[in-house]
């Protein structure tokens, strides 16, 4: 499952979706804003996606994890708009019959992700906003 | 012929529209349009490594463009 939502990510509703009877573990990712940036108090978080091309993207990425580590079921949401400090900006949930295959395809999907999966981070501060990574 | 250009992130807040119709000579790539871009919009030039892609798929710089493309400017992305 690969879902881009406006909605908060239900992780309990995601870790019933890749149970599966052949799993000997499922490992989850969860993304959550913070509330400061080097130092700098962040009020919450707007997040930017293409999104058809950010679900392909995606899809692409779990499509190398399946081929590279024994996976039975995945779910990975991503949200948009206006995320709250502490909510989850991201979850991926992955199902494995043994765990070091959960725990590794889950690292391989976020670390992915970040590199081009296009999706934008809009950090809100007391006194403006900026683009994460716009600028080096 | 004419493409579409749609920008995201810090490419948006510069060019002030999600989306806008540009004109296109044949056989031009996506290089060529974004240069056009960057002269016409103060601010375009400084941003690093844009990444392009056409119709949802990243393409090189020497891609060259058809009637009805969809073009996207890709700023450093920071999803996660």
């Amino acid at each position: 499952m690969i879902e881009i939502t406006s909605k908060t990510i239900r992780t309990s509703e995601l870790i019933d979706y890749v149970k599966e009877s052949g799993a000997g573990a499922i490992n989850v990712f969860i993304g959550t804003t913070r509330n400061q940036t080097a130092g700098k108090k962040v009020i919450k978080l707007d997040f930017e996606a293409y999104e058809p091309m950010a679900v392909k993207e995606l899809q692409k990425i779990a499509d190398r994890a399946v081929e590279q580590w024994d996976i039975l079921s995945y779910a990975i949401v991503h949200r948009v708009g206006i995320v709250e400090i502490g909510e989850e900006a991201v979850v991926i949930a992955v199902s494995t019959p043994h765990r070091k295959d959960a725990f590794q395809a889950c690292e391989f999907i976020i670390d992915e992700l970040k590199k081009t999966v296009p999706i934008w981070k809009r950090e809100v501060f007391e006194d403006g906003d900026v683009w994460v990574a716009a600028h080096p | 012929m004419e493409i579409s250009v749609l920008a995201f992130g810090i490419a948006r807040d510069i060019i002030k529209a999600r989306s806008v119709v540009l004109e296109v000579t044949d056989g031009e790539s996506v290089a060529g349009v974004v240069a056009r871009l960057k002269q016409q919009y103060d601010g375009l030039e400084k941003l690093p490594s844009v990444l392009l892609a056409v119709n949802e798929e990243y393409v090189e710089d020497s891609y060259v463009v058809s009637q009805g493309d969809e073009l996207a400017i890709i700023p450093p992305v920071s999803g996660g």
